[in-house]
């Protein structure tokens, strides 16, 4: 009993000695989206760099939802302190917070992302409209008022001005904000635009739209952009959905696509005439404010800019900047704490 | 078998000259052929397979040490760098005054370090560079994409930790930024268009014209192996963060999975009784071996992270996670080696009236040491090897700074692989990814090096 008793003192002992050390810490802990990955990477490297007090923050990926439920689990250092995100906070992700003790999220939108759509380089150029996006994504079209199982297999039986090419569309999994973005801003509004589909009524019109084919053409990709490129290489028809900053990068392999005509670019983005684009955040736990160093000086130094604004090496990284009247009210949210209700 | 029987009966039952042969020989020797043909079918196909296996063991070596052996020299800038007063305009560094408490020094001595960092050091960098291109002083914007952004922080350290420089002219080794050492190397295609490629048309023909001079030049890359990894400067990220990760895990491991592993196993082995108790641990050890390994990382995730409230990415969380996982490599090794001792050893031992115990420690142990060696190096060398447990306690994480102690975040060097296999900027990566993967299988092979040595000097004393 007594040798019993002992080495149960030993093991809580143990085992206290070696989460002690977990009660306290000093440097921001990040995680979520993918796309916000390399934007949030560098300035934390820099945060750390330019403030000789903190610590470099540590930035983790796992997608924009798997960012937010870890955000979620709770209050405490074994939580992170920061999620990234590349679209907004849905209301049921806030009430999940609520329930676990989160209730100060602190929405932080640093800028706009572009969403491209790419192909190889050594292959014909394309120049898309959500509709042709639609018809060749879609499990149904609309064929002489009929809907009926997708024939298309190449561009050119879309538009006659598309490539002859194979349909293979390299399009972002579930798990990626990216994918709403795709759905919101280039197959719904595809699909809405037929005339056969507006005359459906609301609930048949989103599930026509929200179905997309299941015959090989769609690939889905859950990992980040390099797989899609991976997958770009060995299927030389692909075209690939890339974030701007990817393809900007990766320019020697890659070939973009205008959509309504309109080449993406910082400018084209930033004026709102290329469509296919999306706002960028990172949410704060409030709860955190104080307890953690550096949270606060974080969430502004990104705002700054010198780090987020025109000409900063985030722009160069790809990321289209706010603008000046955004900046000054964001900042001010985040100075005032405003919490998202 | 009874090929070979054929082979040994001829000689001993030679048949004898002139004399009938019978007609079993003449069955015997129809058949020959055939099982002669099986043994070469079976040989062929033997060394075929020997030999698919070494060709791909030998293209992945050479496909990897093709594209990773250049990734260890580096596009660098030898040249002078004036640390101008006119623009390095700081205080000197605050010194201790009377009365004053550390902490007061401390915060007066961040304050003039901020001051440090705000200084613009990229000036510094590009007049440096404007000695070289006297052309190129009114494009700036431009000089500065020739050096890697992460450069001015090594100037502010340096000044940091030596304020004497200022006014002083010292030659600096600064790394070229990752695009220029992709230019230089040809990893871009140089004769696409100025549309696909990455770096302007004065920067590219700057970077030849200096390369050319010598002010650039290949030099062996130190910050792979000194630096963190880093997003903001690609070109100086580097190994550390990962290898101080992999080497704290190694340490956690050893620690912990050696010992347990050869007491559970010398237990199980020698002292327990047999029933069906220990069979069914013996059953359970052989089952864990076969787990795959991210059932232990989720383990790891719900019991150290979410229960303990162990901290996130930290080396210790992935060392015990790690440790469950070599711990019935490490059991089974052993217990093959107990088993192997010859049962004269014992005997001899207990008949001169040694104790169980000391049989077993006195006279077992040392001469299973060797076998035991080798179990416990290739778990740990499996340890380090292994990625997918460590992505889901968080260790996948991009960390920009080396891990002081275990506690601390960190990414190892496999995870540090996949973050770079994953990297935008492909050019650059694809080669640093395969300089990674140099790296680690250079120290998984001076650790089965190791192994090896072990077992042959200990094996001398049996």
């Amino acid at each position: 009993m007594f040798k019993k008793s002992l080495i149960a003192t030993a093991v809580v002992a143990m085992t206290a000695s070696v989460a002690a050390p977990a009660m306290a810490r000093d440097n921001l802990q990040i995680a979520g989206s993918s796309t916000v990955l390399p934007f949030a990477s560098i300035v934390a490297e820099e945060f750390g760099s330019a403030f000789p007090q903190f610590k470099t923050p540590v930035v983790g990926s796992g997608g924009s939802g798997g960012g937010l439920r870890q955000f979620c689990q709770g209050v405490g250092v074994n939580t992170i302190d920061i999620a990234n995100s590349s679209r907004p906070i849905r209301p049921a992700e806030v009430e999940s917070c609520q329930k676990a003790g989160v209730a100060k999220i602190i929405e932080v939108q640093f800028g706009y992302d572009g969403i491209v759509f790419a192909s190889r380089a050594d292959k014909g150029s394309f120049a898309l409209t959500p509709q042709q996006v639609f018809l060749a994504a879609a499990a149904q079209v609309p064929v002489g008022g009929k809907m009926v199982a997708n024939p298309n297999t190449r561009w050119s039986q879309i538009d006659s001005a598309l490539p002859d090419q194979e349909i293979v569309l390299v399009i972002p999994a579930s798990n990626h904000g990216t994918r709403e973005v795709f759905e919101e801003k280039v197959t719904h509004p595809g699909c809405e635009s037929l005339a056969e589909v507006k005359a459906l009524d609301k609930d048949a019109q989103k599930t026509f739209c929200n179905t997309l084919r299941q015959d090989g053409r769609i690939i889905e990709i859950a990992g980040d952009y390099t797989e899609t490129l991976a997958r770009l290489q060995a299927q030389a028809d692909a075209v690939g959905v890339f974030g701007l900053s990817f393809y900007d990068q990766n320019r020697d392999r890659l070939k973009v696509a205008t959509v309504n005509g309109v080449t993406p670019s910082l400018q084209t983005i930033a004026s709102g005439e290329y469509p296919v684009s999306r706002p960028l955040f990172f949410y704060v736990k409030g709860e955190h404010l104080g307890v953690v160093p550096g949270l606060k000086e974080y969430a502004e130094f990104f705002l700054s800019e010198d780090v987020s604004g025109a000409g900063s090496k985030l722009e160069g990284a790809g990321l289209i900047p706010l603008s000046d009247e955004e900046r000054a009210r964001i900042l001010a949210d985040v100075r005032a704490e405003k919490v998202v209700k | 078998m009874s090929d070979q029987a054929v082979t040994h009966d001829t000689p001993h039952a030679p048949p004898q000259s002139g004399r009938q042969r019978t007609p079993q020989h003449e069955l015997v020797k129809k058949s020959l052929g055939r099982r002669h043909a099986a043994e070469m079918r079976f040989r062929a196909a033997g060394m075929s397979a020997v030999l698919f296996g070494l060709a791909m063991v030998a293209l992945l070596f050479v496909t990897i040490f093709a594209k990773g052996i250049p990734a260890f020299w580096q596009a660098t800038f030898n040249i002078p760098v004036y640390f101008d007063p006119e623009i390095v305009k700081v205080e000197p560094r605050p010194q201790a005054q009377p009365g004053e408490t550390p902490a007061q020094l401390r915060d007066r001595d961040l304050a003039w370090q901020t001051q440090v960092t705000m200084v613009n050091w990229n000036r510094v960098i590009e007049n440096a560079l404007i000695e070289h291109l006297p052309e190129a002083a009114s494009k700036r914007p431009l000089v500065r994409r020739l050096v890697t952004s992460g450069e001015r922080f090594g100037l502010r350290d340096m000044f940091v930790a030596n304020p004497e420089l200022l006014g002083q002219r010292v030659t600096l080794r600064l790394l070229a930024d990752a695009n220029v050492d992709v230019w230089l190397k040809g990893n871009i295609d140089r004769d696409l268009p100025d549309s696909q490629q990455q770096l302007p048309p004065e920067v590219r023909q700057w970077a030849d014209a200096l390369y050319e001079r010598g002010v650039i030049e290949m030099k062996f890359s130190t910050s792979l192996f000194m630096n963190p990894d880093s997003r903001s400067s690609l070109a100086s990220a580097g190994l550390a963060g990962a290898i101080m990760g992999s080497l704290y895990m190694m340490l956690i491991v050893i620690l912990i999975a050696v010992p347990v592993g050869v007491a559970s196993a010398i237990y199980l082995e020698e002292y327990a009784p047999r029933n069906k108790f220990t069979d069914l641990i013996e059953v359970n050890i052989n089952n864990l071996a076969a787990v795959p390994s991210i059932i232990f990382g989720l383990l790891g995730a719900a019991v150290f992270i979410n229960w303990f409230k162990m901290p996130l990415s930290a080396p210790i969380v992935g060392g015990l996670v790690l440790s469950l996982m070599t711990l019935p490599t490490v059991i089974i090794a052993t217990r093959s080696t107990l088993k192997a001792i010859p049962p004269s050893i014992r005997q001899a031992a207990l008949g001169i009236g040694a104790s169980k115990t000391q049989t077993i420690f006195h006279h077992v142990l040392p001469l299973a040491l060797p076998g035991i060696l080798t179990g416990a190096i290739i778990g740990v060398a499996q340890a380090i090897g292994e990625t997918a447990p460590l992505l889901l306690i968080g260790m996948s994480a991009f960390v920009a700074s080396v891990p002081a102690t275990p506690f601390d975040q960190a990414t190892a060097l496999p995870v540090q692989i996949y973050l770079w296999q994953g990297n935008e900027l492909r050019n650059f990566f694809e080669a640093r990814t395969s300089a990674a993967i140099v790296v680690l299988l250079a120290v998984m092979i001076s650790m089965n090096a190791l192994a090896i040595l072990l077992r042959k000097r200990f094996e001398q004393r049996w």
